[in-house]
């Protein structure tokens, strides 16, 4: 089917969030405005107006009442999705880089850069139900690792973090102490930066992206290596099909060699592999420039895919991609 | 060389052992003195075959000239500043480096002298210049290298006969031609390893056969049947191959080596290499070495100063045009020769000399080239004398040296010769100044070899202006395809030598219109070809059956540089070397363009299909089989389908085991995800969610009557 273009960004796209039910789609953009998009028609539905920098990630609670977002401002933000308010602002001292709700949202996980003398820390912030009572205050810090946090998702029932970033290592620390649980090994594992980590739909196994050019697919709780998928460009965005076999790999050379070569060269394709026989089955091309963010639909009909372009593609599957057989 | 212990199996041995290997510092282990555990080390080996390193005795930069005039003490200055003068436009001589012994009683010289140079290069060089120089008509001077003498001194004063060693077998060097599945092999040089392939299009994958790191300091080459892998280095060349994998056969010394080339029916190779003078004034000197193949001795050596071997051609590789020796007389080898000034030198390869003792005298020859097939030089002649002399194509016969034909052409520019492979026809690209002489415009001079007196034929565009893009005749067959045009999107054209009645004319086939083509490869069968769009084209292929005159297909390698057919003609592979940084591998094509399989390799320089001696059977015998086909395919489909059904068989099984393997993943999940249910649900304040993730999306239709009106219309019967 057509994809659906969806400008509505002036900067490269950083990131995708379907909400729970599939209706809505918020992106994050290098251009300061997240905005929120019906999922299936493509139309745009608002912006949350107040961060000053790029904003790097979102978050929507369960019953898609709040967005959480991390920016480049240094702050990480509550807003209302519905009226575009915005609720309340954690400030940090060097840019937000990473959010997530937890289970029940009361918690969020919240990364910060290495940035000027600062090292590079995770954080767990308790969201109160009414903002009224919102603090600042941090419920955990993590510190001790080397190089940006790109990425810190809650582990099942919010006892675990784990944490991917510039080091290449795939870290779960335990949030009742802290304390570092598990580490990925150095040989089987990435050997460059990871770039994204996305979860399944049921939190069992998620998949990280990387710059070695490759997704490996691991068990949440044991950190045990599943699959690698191997293609042919750096990695920067990653997603699981919630109802199908499928991974979605996306990424592209890095933005600044883009200008010197033909648009095919540079592979910005949405690549699809089988999940378990890590076999490439398709792929979906567009974007002008890198691939920076995927999102399956919860529903798993339909992606989206945010490029270094400033567009976000919004494709429903054809029906061929249902017949899909091993 | 194959390394017999991989990296793997250290590992797997240490932790069968309980060994951390990380634990080990490597360096600190020491081999108790004589034991080696039985491994070779590969730099042994080296010692014991190479020869023992020569000594470096401070002496070889010295020559001793004989055959001086014998002179008493009043001339010795005279003589002395003679000498100087002879050997000092060869190399500077050392300060005192000039020493001639005088007889003390007679006080006369000895008539010789010792000359050293600074560089064992300028004493070799003036070896080679002065010996046999005429000081005078008794005086003919003898010079030889002072490290020579000890050698000379060795030469016993009588005869024995030579020994004669007991035959042994050679090995089958041919062993690979006789592979089940008739794959053709490939050479592939990616990073430092070079590894040899089957290419299995069955499996749609290639099957290693060797590989090795490091194989070769600057790059590889088949030998022109096959037979041989020729590798180069800084000693100079060794050539591999042989009947398990590839084993060193030979060794070629020569320092330096920097191009190589095979004769065609790859009996001898020759070596090029070209050393920077120690004089900066003083161009290049080059050095030729031609070798038995199977011998390994050097039947002649050529060395000279570098404008002598760089006469007209194409320029190559540092200034020269590669080959310089270009082998003629087919598969023979019997001829080889080369362009010099005016003269086109053929040596025959029974004594390595030049035949009958000189050069073939052409004023202004510019290029010439060999006949694949027979010992005929097609040369061409440039216009002279601001054309009064008309410029001239003209082919000879060797070894008679008699003209065969020969044709002059006005007003011409510049001229390239084809030759079909079988040595049928000729194609010369004749281009032609315009009236103005300010552009020009091409045609083609056709030649039939095989036919009385060696008609020729005019063939003239129809559009005149086009250019010529490329030319390329069918392989074994009677057609050529030209790319011709002026525009981004030039046309093809396919011609035949033979008409329908076989009038002996050419006549054009078909013209393509407005192609993304800027090369043609010809199937080495014939019949099929490829027009490809490389570098501007960025890799655009089409598949043309030349008998239906139809595109079978089309395809895309993207940023292809190189195309090549396997010497069947059943693939084609299209390569990205490492002229670009990126997309660099291979993709291999069947003959009709369906795309087989791809391999990505970083750093990829070259791919070469292992050729093949051309086939066994007579033109009768393949025309019988090719009419019969079906016959002798059938065993070969039943072959094919076997080895399907076993490969999706094997297919089968690995996809159900990693189906296998992932349940029982989801099995786990399923159970740790159900244990943690109760908990998931206090944590998300009761909320009874878990069954809600597995939802489903209906669509309902609802149908709701708004409102019903009846209303009496008025129907007006009279109208109708």
């Amino acid at each position: 089917m057509r994809p659906i273009l969806m400008k509505g960004h002036e900067r490269p796209l950083t990131f995708l969030r379907y909400n729970r039910d599939g209706d809505l789609l918020f992106s994050c953009a290098k251009d300061h405005t997240p905005t929120v998009w019906y999922a299936d028609n493509g139309e745009r539905l608002g912006t949350y107006r107040g961060h000053n920098g790029a904003v790097w990630t979102c978050d929507v609670s369960r019953d898609s009442a709040r967005l959480i977002t991390g920016s480049a401002d240094q702050t990480a933000k509550l807003w209302d999705v519905s009226t575009g308010r915005e609720l309340f602002s954690f400030r940090f001292d060097a840019p937000a880089r990473s959010v997530e709700f937890g289970i029940g949202d009361t918690l969020a996980v919240v990364t910060t850069d290495n940035f000027m003398d600062h090292v590079p820390t995770v954080q767990v912030k308790r969201i109160a139900d009414d903002i009224e009572d919102q603090t600042e205050e941090s419920a955990l810090v993590i510190t001790g690792i080397k190089g940006r946090i790109n990425r810190a998702v809650w582990g099942p029932l919010n006892r675990t973090i784990i944490t991917a970033g510039e080091d290449a290592t795939i870290r779960i620390w335990d949030t009742e102490t802290g304390k570092l649980m598990k580490e990925s090994d150095k040989e089987s594992g990435h050997q460059k930066t990871i770039s994204s980590l996305s979860k399944s739909s049921d939190w069992s196994h998620f998949i990280t992206g990387s710059l070695d050019k490759s997704a490996k697919l691991w068990d949440t709780r044991t950190l045990t290596l599943i699959k690698t998928y191997v293609t042919e460009r750096p990695v920067n965005a990653v997603d699981i099909s919630p109802t199908h076999d499928t991974v979605v790999l996306g990424g592209g050379q890095d933005a600044m060699n883009v200008t010197m070569t033909d648009r095919r060269a540079g592979k910005f394709e949405a690549k699809f592999y089988h999940k378990i026989l890590q076999e490439e089955i398709g792929g979906v091309k567009g974007h002008f420039g890198p691939i920076n963010a995927l999102a399956f639909n919860p529903d798993g009909r339909s992606f989206s895919s945010g490029g270094e372009d400033g567009y976000v593609r919004l494709h429903h599957f054809d029906h061929d991609y249902f017949n899909i057989k091993m | 060389m194959a390394l017999a212990i991989s990296m793997e199996g250290i590992e797997a041995r240490a932790r069968e052992l309980g060994v951390d290997l990380s634990a080990v510092d490597l360096d600190s282990i020491t081999l108790p003195a004589g034991e080696d555990f039985g491994i070779l080390s590969d730099d042994d080996e080296v010692l014991r075959n190479e020869d023992p390193p020569e000594l470096e005795l401070g002496l070889s930069n010295i020559i001793v000239v004989d055959n001086l005039p014998v002179v008493p003490p009043e001339k010795f200055e005279k003589l002395e500043n003679v000498i100087r003068k002879i050997y000092s436009q060869i190399g500077v001589i050392k300060e005192n480096g000039l020493w001639m012994p005088v007889n003390p009683e007679t006080k006369k010289t000895y008539g010789y002298c010792f000359i050293e140079y600074s560089t064992p290069q300028e004493a070799e060089l003036a070896r080679e210049k002065t010996n046999g120089y005429k000081l005078d008509k008794s005086h003919i001077f003898a010079v030889n290298l002072f490290d020579d003498f000890e050698k000379y001194m060795k030469v016993p004063d009588t005869w024995t006969p030579a020994e004669i060693k007991p035959y042994t077998p050679g090995e089958n060097l041919l062993k690979w031609l006789t592979d089940e599945k008739a794959r053709d092999q490939f050479v592939i040089r990616a990073g430092t390893l070079t590894e040899v392939y089957w290419n299995d299009a069955r499996k749609q994958a290639p099957e290693l056969v060797f590989q090795k790191q490091y194989w070769t300091d600057s790059f590889i080459q088949w030998s022109p049947l096959g037979t041989y892998l020729a590798t180069v280095h800084r000693q100079g060349s060794q050539v591999w191959g042989g009947e398990n994998g590839f084993e060193r056969l030979m060794r070629f010394a020569h320092p330096l080596v920097k191009l190589i080339d095979f004769s065609p029916g790859e009996r001898y190779l020759v070596t090029y290499s070209s050393h920077e003078p120690s004089n900066p004034r003083d161009s290049h000197r080059v050095v030729l070495n031609i070798f038995d193949v199977r011998t390994g001795k050097v039947m002649r050596d050529f060395k000279g100063s570098a404008d002598e071997f760089t006469t007209g051609g194409n320029i190559g590789v540092s200034g020269v045009s590669w080959p310089i020796f270009r082998w003629g007389g087919g598969k023979d080898d019997k001829y080889f020769a080369r362009l010099g000034k005016n003269v086109i030198s053929v040596y025959e390869t029974d004594t390595f000399s030049l035949l009958d003792k000189k050069s073939l005298k052409v004023e202004n020859v510019v290029d010439f080239s060999w006949s694949p097939t027979d010992p005929i030089i097609s040369l061409f002649v440039p216009e002279m004398g601001g054309g009064n002399q008309p410029a001239r194509v003209s082919l000879v016969q060797i070894p008679g040296k008699e003209e065969l034909r020969q044709k002059n052409l006005f007003s011409v520019s510049d001229c390239k010769m084809y030759w079909q492979n079988s040595g049928e026809y000729l194609a010369v690209q004749v281009d032609r100044y315009t009236k103005t002489k300010k552009s020009t415009y091409t045609g083609f001079e056709l030649f039939r070899i095989k036919e009385r007196d060696i008609p020729i034929e005019v063939l003239e565009l129809e559009n005149k202006n086009d250019k010529i893009i490329a030319f390329a005749w069918e392989p074994k067959g009677h057609r050529f395809a030209i790319i011709h045009g002026d525009g981004p999107k030039p046309d093809v054209s396919f011609y035949t030598m033979r008409t329908a009645n076989n009038t002996c004319r050419v006549s054009k086939l078909t013209t393509l219109k407005s192609k993304q083509a800027n090369a043609l490869f010809w199937s080495p069968a014939g019949r099929f070809i490829v027009l490809a769009g490389l570098k501007g084209f960025n890799g655009q292929l089409e598949f043309f059956n030349v008998d239906e005159l139809e595109t079978m297909a089309t395809g895309e390698h993207f940023m292809a540089t190189d195309i090549m057919w396997d010497p069947t003609g059943r693939y084609l592979a299209t390569a990205v070397t490492s002229v670009h940084e990126m997309e660099n591998g291979f993709q291999i094509w069947s003959f009709n363009g369906k795309h087989l399989y791809k391999v990505s390799k970083d750093h990829f320089y070259q791919f070469i299909w292992r050729p093949r001696p051309p086939s066994l059977l007579t033109p009768e015998k393949e025309e019988e089989i090719s009419k019969n086909l079906k016959k002798y395919s059938k065993k070969y489909e039943q072959e094919d389908q076997d080895a399907f059904n076993q490969l999706s068989e094997q297919e089968r099984k690995r996809r159900t085991q990693l189906q296998e393997e992932w349940d029982s993943w989801v099995a786990k999940w399923k159970q740790a995800h159900e244990a943690d249910r109760a908990e998931r649900r206090e944590l998300r304040d009761g909320e009874a969610s878990d069954e809600e993730e597995e939802y489903e999306a209906k669509e309902v239709e609802v149908e709701e009557i708004v409102d019903v009106v009846e209303e009496v219309l008025a129907f007006d019967l009279d109208q109708e």
